[in-house]
């Protein structure tokens, strides 16, 4: 509901005053529908010849803290409508927060003639692959234990007992932060689909400082966690799910506390580490920060929208043409590399019933054997690559956004035969085991990237040998995926993720996680980024 | 939803204040409405129209502070989110670092930041506007992706310690990036500003198209050292990162760049050439922005760096207590002062080196350092003898800011500029930079 018919008094209210520890209302699905029909007969009857509607609820809490300290406690909760129409052949789209039967029939209005202004410099009409509606379904992401539910008090204070086991571990300085996140989506569009979705979202997070005085030098370590699409139950330890290597590292279930101490310990330890010797090494990167890099070399290029120039003026294109596809033999990586996109994965950020066009969560294979066999792309790019149907890959950050293609959960799958982590390091001569994500860029067309990490480890004749620092390693992603000489098995399998992969303009935010086991890739650029000022 | 004047939102928010039962409280709105226009493939691909408010509330019992987001506004929300701030404020532990809320403050007259005609743009000027630009791309033969945006916005704040401001603002930005047919060559060009008037879409297609035309075929250089001329929307992207770092408290933390041994921090040292002048100032005509800070405090033209010395740094309202200073907040656009020389002039002036139109994402690879690293992007050309000869493939470079601005040559004239990253605006000229780092070649066009 919009604030102009708030100053003019009479408005349907969707909630009730509400205690911050408890969850978001939700809004009455038979409403949610009666809406949307307002919505898509406006559209239907403006000449619209199909159009889809998100009615979403958005609640997001944040608390912020550093030190003895909470800096900030956060609330809060977003609704309105987006309307997506084709018209004449071309897309509109139009938002609004005010939800009332006049406000989202203007709003309808309005994206028919948005579309029609388009047309005009349509030069072929969008063509939708088709979708069978669905009826009236829902989904709800799998959780344990709901985090809106604990205690304000209590989740503050777990994370002021967070940084007292850094402060305690010798760190100079301690920042630390939960995000939960909770999106209710109703989605419904002129193929009859109705559509209702609860996903949360959770992501503890830290960075140590430790200060040195005397040199005026600093290092950080930041944590280890993952953004999941669990509930407050990842914050559980569970010793059966730790993975013991130099380091510790976590599966499903996160211990900060253990991590925070250990960070301190870390940051420490960092300022006193050998800096790199640049040169080639064989790198052992850890799914901490293998994620990122699979994010930015297979995750991007293999968007079909970069692949076909949509984001060309932005995100950039990608080297993963056409013709590399169409050959069936783009040998983008190893034979070990296999690399699958997942929208039902449990405990993914991706993970959903049904997209934001309203076609169901599947998976499929990327890279096969180290093949280039797929993309990832939605209704209205799916007949140019001879698909019949959408791979579900649309999504808008909120109500207020027009969706768009945005990356589906990529992972490496796991190794067929039994590795481990600590097996994987025996192996290597001359190498660096990097854990954590770090510094990352990559050019526009995913072929030069750049990677840091938190902690790294030299591995000589097969054992570590210290701690390293000032290490970055750069890499051409074919030559990088190709040099993947082997992939752990599914025990040290992994989910990492971010809240923030941006795309788009106006730029979006997609939630989405990538699974990995630990990996080697033989004779990769390392390069030092010790400077002077 | 129309803007709110600043009656209606006084209105609004003594009503929000009038539900308040906390020992300090703060109501903002916020909102905008605008469209926006997308284009890629010689077509139009997206396009929308957003019209939103967001009410935050902050509630405070002693030190214990609450905040809340809503954008519903029957009485019933807006008791809603005063009661959900309260309720977070009371279950919060105390913040040792709280200060109390701001009084009334005096702010000088507003700035020319909202501009009736840029407010008034409609989905027909945005369409033709994409039209102008497609045009250009079809006669030159290549294929074009642009993105148009328009919005008028306000905000408005209210606190129960009699504090109240109020802002309006308009914002027109543009950017398109032509490409050959056959994907060797690349030109991108982009202009943001206040008034539409100073848009010229037409003019931002052709620099991109005769980039685009001109890059194909880009020959390989090594990697190495090069005297760069960085034009104003390849600098942005590393300047931005210096502004964005200049911060009282982590360098007296030792934390950033700025920090030295002993809790020292290069405050009053002198840190790059002496060419170097940054500065922020609300009022300046070609960058306007608003006469007040985000935590209320009125803006005040200030400068950052003069003649390369650290002049001031940004405190919080906390941490200037905590030192004793005057708190300085941080502004809502940067400039730096130039010379005379065109772009052109400076390409003339330059033996041997490489002009870069554009850099990409910038990340942080050291905050010791302020070492960055991205590439270069959509037109990268070698200069001998004070001509473009021939375009280079792109580079990966790892540079900081306070080097760059050390190696500094020679500056053009200031021009308003958006970042293709942070998407911020800033007043500042082309450089000509020595010995910049560049560590290895990218492949990608």
């Amino acid at each position: 509901m919009g604030l102009g018919a708030a100053l003019t008094g009479g408005i349907p209210v969707f909630g009730s005053p509400v205690h911050p520890d408890k969850p978001l209302d939700v809004v009455d699905v038979a409403l949610k529908k009666q809406l949307a029909d307002v919505a898509l007969n406006a559209a239907r009857s403006k000449g619209a010849t199909y159009a889809d509607v998100r009615i979403g609820r958005y609640r997001n809490q944040f608390i912020v803290t550093r030190e003895d300290k909470v800096l900030n406690t956060v609330d809060t909760e977003s609704y309105g409508i987006g309307i997506r129409v084709i018209a004449g052949g071309s897309w509109g789209f139009a938002a609004t927060d005010r939800l009332d039967n006049d406000g989202i029939a203007r709003a309808a209005e309005l994206a028919v003639s948005i579309a029609r202004e388009n047309a005009r410099l349509q030069k072929e009409p969008v063509r939708l692959a088709p979708q069978k509606g669905y009826g009236e379904v829902s989904w709800k992401t799998p959780i344990a234990k709901n985090g809106f539910d604990v205690p304000i008090k209590e989740k503050a204070e777990y994370l002021l007992a967070v940084n007292a086991a850094a402060m305690k571990g010798g760190a100079s300085w301690v920042n630390s932060a939960l995000f939960l996140v909770n999106e209710q989506k109703y989605f419904a569009s002129t193929d009859g689909s109705y559509i209702d979705q609860d996903i949360h979202r959770i992501w503890p997070t830290f960075t140590v400082t430790k200060t040195d005085d005397k040199t005026g030098k600093f290092e950080t370590r930041d944590s280890l966690s993952a953004p999941l699409g669990i509930g407050y139950e990842y914050l559980q330890p569970d010793d059966s799910k730790k993975i013991k290597t130099v380091t510790t590292l976590y599966r499903d279930r996160y211990d900060m506390l253990e991590d925070a101490a250990l960070a301190a310990e870390q940051a420490t330890a960092k300022l006193g580490a050998k800096s790199v010797e640049a040169g080639k090494y064989d790198l052992v990167l850890d799914p901490t920060n293998l994620w990122l890099t699979i994010h930015e070399s297979c995750g991007h290029p293999t968007e079909l929208d970069r692949v076909l120039g949509y984001e060309a003026n932005f995100a950039g294109t990608s080297f993963l043409t056409l013709d590399k596809w169409e050959s069936k033999k783009f040998n983008y990586g190893s034979k070990v590399v296999n690399i699958k996109a997942d929208k039902t994965q449990v405990g993914s950020l991706g993970a959903v019933g049904y997209d934001d066009e309203g076609v169901g969560a599947k998976e499929w294979d990327i890279i096969k054997d180290g093949v280039l066999v797929n993309y990832q792309a939605i209704r209205d790019q799916a007949g140019i690559i001879g698909l019949s149907e959408s791979q579900g890959c649309c999504y808008a950050q909120s109500w207020r956004d027009v969706q768009f293609q945005r990356m589906a959960n990529i992972s490496l799958q796991p190794g067929k035969s039994p590795l481990s982590p600590n097996e994987l390091i025996k192996n290597v001569e001359r190498g660096i085991y990097i854990v954590g994500d770090g510094s990352y860029s990559i050019d526009q067309q995913r072929y030069n990237f750049q990677f840091s990490g938190q902690l790294f480890y030299e591995i000589k004749e097969g054992k570590i040998a210290g701690m390293l620092k000032d290490v970055a390693y750069q890499a051409n992603t074919q030559e990088f995926w190709n040099s993947c000489a082997a992939v752990c098995d599914q025990r040290d399998y992994r989910l990492g993720g971010t809240f923030f992969d941006g795309k788009g303009q106006p730029e979006q935010s997609n939630s989405v996680s990538h699974g990995a086991a630990t990996a080697r890739f033989n004779g990769i650029n390392v390069i030092n980024t010790a400077r002077k000022i | 939803m129309p803007l709110l004047s600043q009656d209606e939102a006084q209105t609004l928010l003594k009503k929000v204040l009038g539900f308040s039962k906390a020992d300090e409280c703060e109501a903002s709105i916020g909102g905008s409405e605008g469209g926006n226009i997308r284009y890629a493939r010689n077509s139009v691909s997206t396009s929308g129209a957003v019209n939103s408010t967001e009410l935050r509330v902050s509630s405070t019992f002693g030190k214990k502070q609450g905040i809340a987001t809503i954008n519903e506004y029957d009485d019933a929300s807006l008791e809603k989110a005063v009661r959900r701030a309260e309720t977070l404020a009371q279950l919060a532990p105390e913040n040792p670092e709280y200060m109390p809320m701001l009084g009334p403050q005096t702010y000088q007259s507003a700035a020319r930041t909202f501009v009736p005609n840029t407010a008034a743009i409609t989905s027909r000027l945005r369409a033709d506007l994409t039209g102008q630009s497609l045009d250009i791309a079809g006669k030159a033969g290549v294929t074009a992706a642009g993105y148009l945006e328009n919005s008028a916005s306000f905000s408005a704040t209210m606190n129960s310690k009699g504090l109240f401001n109020y802002s309006t603002q308009t914002d027109v930005n543009f950017s398109v990036t032509m490409r050959t047919t056959d994907g060797t060559g690349s030109g991108y060009a982009s202009g943001g500003y206040n008034d539409i008037a100073s848009l010229d879409v037409a003019g931002n297609s052709k620099t991109a198209a005769w980039k685009a035309a001109k890059s194909g075929g880009a020959k390989a250089l090594e990697p190495g050292k090069y005297t760069v001329i960085l034009e104003p929307a390849a600098g942005i992207v590393l300047l931005e990162n210096l502004y964005g770092s200049l911060d009282a408290r982590s360098a007296d933390e030792g934390r950033n760049f700025l920090s030295l041994p002993g809790g020292k921090t290069r405050l009053g040292e002198k840190l790059v050439d002496e060419q170097v002048n940054i500065y922020s100032d609300p009022w300046n005509e070609t960058l306007p922005t608003r006469n007040y800070s985000s935590d209320g405090l009125p803006q005040e033209k200030i400068s950052w760096i003069e003649k390369g010395v650290v002049k001031n740094l940004n405190y919080s309202r906390y941490w200037a207590q905590k030192k004793g200073v005057k708190p300085v907040p941080n502004p809502d656009g940067f400039i730096m002062t130039g010379g005379t020389a065109s772009l052109d002039e400076l390409i003339k002036g330059t033996e041997k080196g490489i002009l870069v139109t554009r850099l990409w994402y910038i990340r942080s690879v050291d905050p010791q350092t302020l070492l960055f690293t991205g590439l270069t992007r959509d037109g990268t050309f070698y200069i001998e003898n004070g001509q473009i000869k021939f375009p280079v493939k792109n580079f990966r470079f790892n540079e900081s800011p306070i080097i760059m601005l050390n190696n500094l040559e020679a500056l053009g004239v200031p021009v308003r500029t958006v970042s293709g990253e942070g998407g911020g605006a800033a007043l500042i000229p082309p450089m000509k930079v020595r010995d910049f780092t560049f560590s290895s070649l990218s492949d990608a066009v």
